[in-house]
């Protein structure tokens, strides 16, 4: 599981391979999508899309990944971008993390992601990191995919076939594993505009500021009063993927928000989370630290969070 | 300040005074020079194969592919150095029965531990030589691993040195004789079994060294980021048999060491040797995973303890057993075992109980080595200690600083020496604990802590008195055989221009050595600061010395340029008397001038004096030669150590459902003698804090039942960051030792020797009321949850 940098990377920790220096590649800069496709497509797949860099380059640098071609996509204007269409808010695969806290659309429209942002890493990474990147490389400790799936957001997808939408509950499969297939690229994420009977919450436990979380939680819940009408509540450090807790969500719907609900939907936890083995974080204290956050979330959307 | 030197309102008068370091804006100008960046003309790139293995044997190595390819001049393995470079083996012959394995640059057919280097390869970039590691094959077959303490310890455990009888690579015990009965008679008894984590430096800059070897010079140079280039000069020029004059060691600015960069590497080894075999500059740089797998690490010790007290809390005996694990070899040559032998003679220190056991057991297992770092034994003796009597305290109904007050040797009972042999010239416990109890307002705290408990706040006080080991004399490393030396020595120049240039043989890592030599010189001579240089780090420019480790620094070093300078300017001074036809000692010089030492009436600028001297010498007396350069050597007499001692203490809050804990405020108190900059003195004491803080809840080398190192990596192994870190409130008693003029003493890991048993026993503090006890450093959420059984 998500214990170090390597295997974050890609899931393997070999020694005899530690290195500084990337093996050598060749670069292409894409001023179009189209134009990012077709150089993936013509390097045979053996290619990496660069955004922000800042889980690839360690990568690359640790030799960890070592592909032919780097297609640089962040000169492709048509990923860029956040506005409103529809009953969404459209935000372009390149909005960088630092974008998450100062862009205003995002605090109004998506504020779990504002409010999730500054626990992503720290400022020159997130003034690097892009959101895409980090929803397709889809780490299970990370911020951001685990929101998607709270928001209930859909990615969209541009392809040698075309253009598709997935959404977020169909878009994780497993460790590093994503409904994306090679030479695929994420566009944009598209997330349902925050209504005023919506209420949010999110926070995680975390050794050190800017670390990846122990266990981090967001949630999102549609209030009538205090009867909670619909409520999407995900984790992410606790599994091979960010995880939908439906359990505990089912133990609210349909209930007033009071002590014994939460109760219960902490006791839900046990069924909805499996926290996979961990020489420092044994899989039953992952869980007792997914019960505490839980409460306390569920405690501040009590108070109108 | 107790002890006047220099009246403090006298311009120049610099002892004593924060006065910024004069390198810390060439260095924030990003204007250093470090090994890291040097490039030389014609320089080449090594990099290391490592084992993949904790233990194996190497069946055969292929590097056919690897010596094709474009761009690499050398592929080396084990063999191909064994030829030039004799083997070392790190005991000393003061550690009785020790034993360690000899080692080479890189091994001949067995590797024991996983990250140890196994070929190295030399090219024209790092890029290449790390494309020609991957053409490496090696084949290993697997040999049984030795991992934890208990199981190096069992019988029929596997040697990690085949042909050896046990793990054991040294017992020492110290029994006067009389505990068994002390304790047999005590009215309390407590006891813990307690646990150190490994870890390790985690310098900014990693380990660097260019090696440069010219075949026509029969010349070996070699820049190397380390502390201790006299030391590497020695041990270059011994094990490939280069004429030690023949043998330059520059270690300029260098991005951190913590004393992990006193060791020989085998890297660094390799790397001198491979400079031969090409007749070319070759350049490594440790990278982050390098560091960690192949960095010395610390600590990784433990310990079994008890103490006996009677019934009024008076302690009367301690009993140890110290169990330390140090990996495959004892480092070289300063050897793994100090540590060991630093906890068990530190162990009870500030007190004044005299009945006294302890066995310590040094074990070896297949992991990387163990060594000196930062404040060696010392957190480990402390935390024992203040733990031990904080329970007794407990265990007593005594506040914290009531039984310690009770126990430590009294201010005016000095000279004493410890139940463990160490002879302390004076130290400061009592007024270190009445001026703590008064800058943490303790009543404050302890009133707050009961309200919060109230809301189910759990807050915690810790305090933890310490005694730190300074200015080591040959007793140190010298009488073992090593050749390290504990004197230092300096030599000052007036130059034409009546400015002055040091240099001198301790050397600077960013602490501040070069500001506080230049302030003694300044001071002494009676100069403005900025009219010294001073040098440091060149084994062809400055003279032998034991460089800077071990808190040795501002003692040693300060004592040696106070001396040189002294010398200097009664020569320059003879000089003024002649000129001015009056007696030397009528005169003094401030500012610059030479004046007269009772009115203090200028009489000529020492420029003068340093012209008319190198210039116009026909217009001098016949017969008088000046002398306006003073070489100087000087070594610690009297006590074999000069001991420092403090008490920390700190406030934080426990979150009892996740078990973080936040820092809240840490206090120190410190003596360390004679204070030379009030400023650097701080940042010393924060910094050693700091480190202290890491290791006491976060940083620990991790590693898996198969001896591989889990966490080597920035985003796993967790070092202390500014967010975490609380205000750090200083305090100073001044106790200066008579040994020397300048009254200094060290201060460098005095932060780092109680800042982890303070926080120990500040979260039991917190846990008390729950019934929970912590015996484990780092303190992880894991451990505090475990024992309040939460999980
Ligand atoms: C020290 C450090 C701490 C960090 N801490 C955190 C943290 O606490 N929380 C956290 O969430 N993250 C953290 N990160 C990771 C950071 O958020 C990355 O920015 C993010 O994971 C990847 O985004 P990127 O734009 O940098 O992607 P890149 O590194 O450029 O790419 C990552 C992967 O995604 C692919 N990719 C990128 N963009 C697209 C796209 N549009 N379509 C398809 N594939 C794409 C790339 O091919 C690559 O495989 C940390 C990183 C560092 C270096």
């Amino acid at each position: 599981m998500v214990t170090n940098l390597a295997s974050r990377l890609v899931s393997r920790w070999d020694l005899e391979e530690t290195a500084v220096k990337a093996k050598a590649f060749s670069y292409f800069r894409a001023a179009t999508i189209d134009q990012a496709l077709d150089a993936h497509a013509r390097a045979g797949d053996d290619a990496r899309f660069i955004a922000g860099g800042q889980s690839l380059v360690p990568a690359l640098s640790l030799r960890l990944q070592a592909p032919r071609l780097l297609i640089d996509i962040t000169h492709i204007g048509e990923l860029r971008g956040v506005g409103r269409e529809g009953g969404y808010l459209r935000i372009g695969a390149l909005t960088r993390h630092c974008e998450m806290l100062s862009e205003p659309l995002i605090a109004e429209f998506a504020p779990l992601l504002h409010a999730a942002a500054p626990f992503v890493a720290h400022p020159a990474i997130r003034n690097r990191g892009t959101f895409g990147g980090s929803v397709a490389l889809a780490d299970p400790a990370s911020e951001f995919p685990a929101m998607t799936l709270a928001l209930d957001a859909e990615i969209e997808i541009a392809g040698p076939s075309g253009c598709r939408r997935v959404k977020a509950d169909d878009f994780f499969i497993d460790l590093f594993e994503t409904a994306l297939q090679p030479g695929e690229l994420i566009t944009a994420v598209y997330v349902p505009l925050f209504k005023a009977d919506q209420r949010f919450a999110f926070d995680e436990l975390a050794r050190r500021r800017g670390d990846y979380a122990l266990v981090g939680c967001g949630m999102l819940g549609t209030f009538t009063g205090e009867h909670i009408d619909d409520i999407r509540i995900s984790f992410f450090s606790v599994g091979n993927t960010p995880t939908r807790v439906r359990g505990a969500e089912r133990a609210l719907i349909g209930a007033r928000l009071d002590a014994e609900r939460i109760a219960a939907a902490q006791g839900a936890l046990e069924g909805d989370l499996a926290p996979p083995e961990s020489d420092e974080v044994p899989p039953a204290m992952r869980l007792h630290l997914a019960r505490v956050l839980l409460g306390r979330l569920l405690g501040r959307l009590g108070e109108g969070a | 300040m107790s002890a006047p030197l220099t009246s403090l309102d006298r311009p120049n008068s610099y002892i004593g005074r924060s006065v910024p370091r004069p390198n810390a804006k060439r260095l924030l100008a990003g204007r250093g020079r470090y090994v890291s960046d040097l490039r030389l003309p014609r320089m080449l790139h090594a990099a290391f194969l490592r084992s993949p293995h904790a233990h194996a044997k190497i069946l055969s190595i292929n590097t056919d592919e690897a010596r094709a390819l474009e761009g690499v001049h050398l592929v080396a393995t084990g063999a191909d150095l064994a030829k030039i470079c004799t083997p070392w083996t790190g005991t000393l012959d003061h550690f009785k029965g020790m034993t360690s394995a000899p080692q080479l640059p890189l091994p001949l057919d067995r590797v024991v531990w996983a990250g140890q280097a196994v070929v190295a390869v030399v090219a024209e970039n790092r890029a290449i030589a790390e494309d020609a590691l991957e053409l490496i094959e090696v084949d290993y077959e697997d040999l049984p691993i030795v991992v934890d303490i208990d199981g190096a310890r069992e019988a029929g455990s596997p040697p990690v040195n085949p042909g050896s009888a046990s793990n054991v690579c040294f017992r020492s015990q110290l029994d006067n004789g009389t505990v068994d009965d002390a304790f047999a008679h005590a009215a309390h008894v407590v006891e813990e079994e307690f646990s150190f984590g490994r870890h390790t430096a985690v310098t900014l800059e990693p380990r660097a060294i260019v090696a440069d070897y010219d075949p026509a010079a029969g010349m070996l140079t070699v820049h190397h980021g380390t502390q201790t280039p006299y030391q590497f000069q020695d041990l270059y020029s011994r094990h490939y048999g280069i004429p030690e004059a023949r043998v330059r060691v520059i270690a300029t600015d260098i991005g951190g060491s913590f004393g992990m960069k006193l060791h020989v590497y085998h890297e660094d080894m390799a790397v001198v040797g491979l400079s031969i075999l090409l007749g070319r500059p070759v350049k490594y740089v440790a990278d982050r995973i390098e560091s960690f797998v192949s960095d010395i690490h610390a600590r990784d010790h433990r310990v079994r303890a008890r103490m006996a007290l009677d019934a009024k809390g008076e302690i009367l005996a301690m009993d140890v057993l110290d169990l330390t694990a140090i990996g495959a070899f004892s480092t070289y040559p300063r050897t793994s075992v100090v540590e060991g032998n630093q906890v068990i003679r530190l162990i009870g220190a500030p007190y004044r109980f005299r009945n006294y056991r302890a066995t310590l057991e040094v074990i070896f297992q297949n992991k990387v080595q163990t060594s000196q770092y930062r404040a060696v034994g010392h957190p480990i003796a402390c935390a024992v200690t203040e733990r031990l009597v904080d329970m007794a305290a407990s265990k007593l109904g005594l506040d914290p600083f009531a039984i310690r007050a009770q126990n430590v040797i009294a201010d005016d009972a000095y000279p004493q020496t410890s139940p463990t042999g160490y002879r302390f010239e004076a130290l400061s416990h009592q007024a270190c604990l009445n001026r703590l109890h008064e800058l943490m307002n303790y009543e404050g705290l302890r009133a707050e802590q009961v309200d919060l408990r109230k809301r189910g706040v759990y807050r915690g006080i810790g305090i933890a008195t310490f005694v730190e080991i300074t200015n080591p004399s040959p007793a140190f490393y010298g009488v073992g055989g090593a050749r390290i030396s504990s004197q230092d020595g300096a030599i000052v120049s007036l130059t034409p221009s009546g400015e002055v240039r040091c240099l001198i043989s301790v050397t600077e890592q960013g602490q501040g050595t070069e500001a506080i030599i230049s302030q003694i010189v300044a001071d002494q001579l009676g100069l403005a600061q900025e009219h010294v240089k001073v040098i440091t780090g060149d084994t062809e420019v400055t003279p032998h010395g034991g460089a800077t480790w071990a808190c040795r620094g501002a003692g040693i070093g300060g004592e040696t340029a106070l001396q040189a300078t002294r010398a200097l300017k009664r020569n320059i001074l003879e000089i003024a008397a002649l000129i001015l036809q009056e007696q030397p000692s009528a005169l003094d010089i401030i500012d610059g001038d030479v004046v007269d030492a009772g009115t203090r009436n200028q009489r000529m600028p020492i420029a003068e004096i340093a012209r008319i001297a190198y210039f116009r010498s026909d217009t001098l007396p016949p017969g008088t030669q000046a002398q306006l350069t003073v070489s100087h050597h000087f070594a610690p007499q009297g006590y074999p150590f000069a001991f420092t001692n403090g008490i920390q203490g700190c406030s934080l809050e426990v979150d009892v459902d996740t078990g973080l804990i936040k820092l809240l405020k840490h206090f120190i108190v410190e003596d360390c003698g004679r204070v030379i900059n009030p400023m650097l003195v701080d940042e010393q004491l924060r910094g050693g804090i700091v480190q202290g803080l890491g290791a006491a809840l976060f940083e620990e080398c991790r590693y898996s039942e198969t001896g591989q190192l889990m966490n080597g990596s920035l985003a796993d192994y967790l070092v202390p960051m500014p967010m975490e870190m609380p205000d750090i409130v200083i305090a100073h008693v001044e106790t200066p030792t008579a040994d020397t003029e300048l009254g200094a003493k060290g201060v460098g890991e005095a932060g780092t020797a109680a800042a982890s048993a303070c926080v120990l026993n500040a979260v039991n503090d917190a846990l008390a009321p729950l019934g929970a006890t912590i015996n484990s450093i780092p303190i992880t959420p894991a451990k505090v949850l475990k024992a309040l059984k939460r999980f």
